[in-house]
């Protein structure tokens, strides 16, 4: 007889209420007695549309020691899951049976206190993570060698560089020895040279017979780890399977390849338009053409987009929208904005930068682009070409979207005018 | 989670109804406890100039303005005839290990969130890690009680030796009261101003800077439901040989701290499962 699966995962789903968030007292009781009074609020009328199903219905099973990946698009439902299993979060209906020592590692430096030092540090997140200090003792010496910060370790962290931080707080992760891992996304920080070691060091980990679930953006990543992969769609299992050819069908459907902000457009994506035109790459960047994989709060950002053209065009009509899963197409910009004139290309390469003047709120979001000719052609058109998160951060300064829940994508500039109080506009005229 | 021959199994389902923290699990994870606890403790320390002082510092400074202010200018009694002083700084350091134990225990999931939303631990090891950490400034602060007793010439008596009994009576009620607090923290963000009003409130409701007995009598019963009014009486009369037994309002702390706690921590569990989604 088999082993009993390591995971199992029977038709789970979890539900997010997009109007449970936190309120205050007063709000609460007002919200009571007027369900008391039988005065339903408006938004008790339309329970549907503030529900949402981050998973739906997902079934699965991982033998003891395999190592499988998790794909999928932001937003698709992946991240939950992870969370799902980390108990973290619970799910609203299904099971989930995990046989072995379970940890798992959602972020980097998690429970990191600023004011301690390196080592009181590494004792304290070893045990957020689930070691006894005993176990974390005997690892002690190998965590600080594989960060490299042994001259620092008894300085507080807020005094290492943000790289010395990182190095640290992954080295503890890595030298967790459960039976069941699961990593999320955890190998995009720190420097090249510290990203190889990790990839190593995850390597070594996939060879000692444990389990792990993966989940990552970064396909190379997981189709060098990763035998068997899962793709989430829309909160469903996609496909499961070789790793080979999940990557290669998500790669169909999504149509671009994503490493650090950048999008590599395959020939073949899912796109409208014919011969004529088409986009190879698309980039998230700044300013100065760096791509960005993130945007911090209020940071300019720019899009670039190269494309190659058979024939040629006058009176065309480059577009870029972005979007976000929750609130579908949130802005859209033309060169033609504000009555500028169509562009006239010849046939060949062609690379453009819009720079766009917004803030976006924090949260996942989405490129798309197009190619048109006015007044009515579409010559190629590829959508969520390029997702990425916007940061509930500011590059400097104290600018924060204080609440729990994000409402709405984008924050136009706006000025704040302090009028007289008994200034009404209807007694203007 | 139970041990099969293939390592401990661990079942993830929605769960309903009454249910209590898993206390093997912090039993399990008792590493943890004692590192959150000195983490809050070094961090309290490192951070302001006084260090250690502060524990001292605190009702030291407290005891002196009330003992200005109400034992010499208002005329305020004490108990028992012991100093008034004396009287007030015993009784501040009983509160302020009370208010700190509430206070950290309230505030401590919310100041917790990025941890809840990316790591999971039984999270009842929060609001208990964070009710820990006063009791080592109350023993901190209890030596200099012991000591002004000594310098105003006071008695001292064997039942001294029962002191550290009254430290699992407070923190009963005050653990209680901070998971009730902490959970409902989470969603409803005025609590974080509740908390310093109830303290602010509670220094006047308690007999800590005014004896017991200057409570008319008709009104003790009511005034008594507060259980640290309990808790400081039946502490005053362990410090001070001279003060009189309390009676029957030191039940009110001995039950109200059990109950506390135990609703505390079914209301806590029950709320910490949605803690991420919201947090």
């Amino acid at each position: 007889m088999s082993a009993p699966p390591a995971i199992r995962v029977q038709d789970l789903s979890k539900r997010y209420r997009l109007g449970a968030t936190t309120t205050t007292l007063a709000a609460a009781a007002t919200g009571l007695v007027r369900r008391l009074a039988r005065r339903p609020l408006q938004d008790d009328a339309l329970p549907d549309s503030r529900e949402f199903w981050a998973l739906r219905d997902v079934s699965l099973e991982i033998a003891p020691g395999e190592v499988v990946g998790v794909v999928g698009r932001n937003g698709a439902g992946k991240s939950t899951l992870l969370k799902i299993l980390s108990r973290i979060t619970p799910p609203t209906t299904g099971r989930v049976e995990m046989r072995g020592d379970v940890s798992s590692l959602l972020e980097v430096g998690t429970g990191f206190h600023p004011e301690l030092s390196g080592r009181e540090n590494v004792f304290l997140s070893g045990a957020i993570l689930g070691m006894r200090r005993r176990d974390v003792a005997e690892r002690f010496d190998d965590i600080v060698a594989f960060a490299g910060v042994e001259r620092f370790i008894d300085t507080p962290v807020k005094r290492y560089s943000s790289g010395m931080y990182v190095r640290l707080a992954f080295a503890v992760a890595a030298h967790l020895e459960t039976d069941i891992l699961l990593v999320d996304e955890v190998l995009a920080v720190g420097d090249d040279e510290f990203q190889r070691r990790c990839l190593g060091k995850m390597r070594d980990v996939v060879g000692q017979g444990r389990t792990v679930v993966f989940v990552s953006h970064n396909l190379a990543a997981v189709e060098r780890l990763c035998p068997r992969s899962l793709w989430i769609e829309g909160g469903h299992l996609e496909v499961d399977g070789p790793t080979g050819d999940v990557i290669a069908a998500y790669l169909r459907r999504v149509g671009s390849r994503q490493t650090g902000g950048v999008a590599v457009i395959a020939p073949e994506a899912e796109r409208i338009g014919g011969e004529d035109a088409k986009f190879v790459e698309t980039s998230l960047t700044d300013r100065s053409g760096i791509p960005l994989e993130q945007v911090a709060l209020g940071q300019p950002f720019s899009v670039e987009l190269a494309f190659d053209l058979a024939v040629p065009v006058d009176k065309g009509v480059l577009e870029v929208g972005i979007s976000s899963p929750e609130h579908g197409r949130v802005a859209t910009v033309q060169n033609i904005d504000g009555g500028r004139p169509g562009l006239v290309l010849d046939p060949g390469a062609h690379r453009f930068r819009v720079d766009i003047e917004t803030t976006l709120l924090p949260g996942e979001y989405s490129v798309d682009v197009a190619l048109h000719v006015l007044p009515s052609l579409t010559l190629d058109w590829v959508e969520r070409v390029l997702t990425f998160t916007a940061l509930n951060l500011a590059e400097e300064g104290e600018d924060r979207w204080p609440w729990a829940h994000v409402r709405g994508a984008l924050r136009p500039d706006s000025r704040w005018i302090r009028l007289p109080a008994g200034d009404r506009t209807a007694s203007r005229s | 989670m139970a041990t099969t021959e293939h390592g401990p199994l661990t079942v993830i389902e929605p769960v309903g109804g009454l249910v209590f923290p898993d206390l093997r699990e912090l039993w399990r994870r008792r590493d943890l406890l004692y590192l959150m606890v000195r983490r809050d403790l070094t961090v309290r320390y490192k951070q302001s100039v006084a260090g250690a002082l502060w524990a001292v510092l605190q009702p030291v400074a407290l005891a002196a303005v009330f003992s200005v202010f109400l034992g010499l200018l208002a005329d305020v009694p004490s108990a028992a005839g012991i100093p008034y002083p004396v009287f007030a700084l015993s009784g501040m350091v009983l509160w302020l290990f009370f208010t700190g134990a509430l206070t950290r225990s309230s505030d401590s999931t919310v100041s917790s969130s990025d941890l809840i939303a990316k790591v999971y631990f039984p999270r009842a090891a929060i609001p208990l890690a964070a009710s820990v950490g006063p009791v080592v400034d109350f023993a901190v602060a209890f030596v200099v009680v012991v000591a002004a007793v000594l310098v105003y010439g006071e008695p001292l008596g064997a039942s001294l030796l029962l002191v550290p009994l009254i430290i699992p009576v407070v923190l009963a009620v005050a653990l209680g009261s901070g998971l009730w607090l902490s959970a409902l923290y989470v969603r409803f963000r005025d609590i974080g101003l509740v908390v310093p009003f109830m303290v602010q409130v509670g220094l006047f409701m308690t007999p800590i800077i005014y004896p017991f007995s200057l409570v008319p009598d008709h009104l003790q019963w009511l005034y008594g439901l507060n259980p640290m009014v309990g808790a400081l009486e039946l502490y005053r009369w362990m410090v001070f040989p001279d003060a009189a037994w309390p009676g029957l309002v030191v039940l009110v702390p001995l039950i109200a701290g059990p109950v506390l706690l135990v609703s505390g921590a079914a209301f806590f569990e029950r709320s910490q499962r949605g803690f991420a989604d919201v947090i």
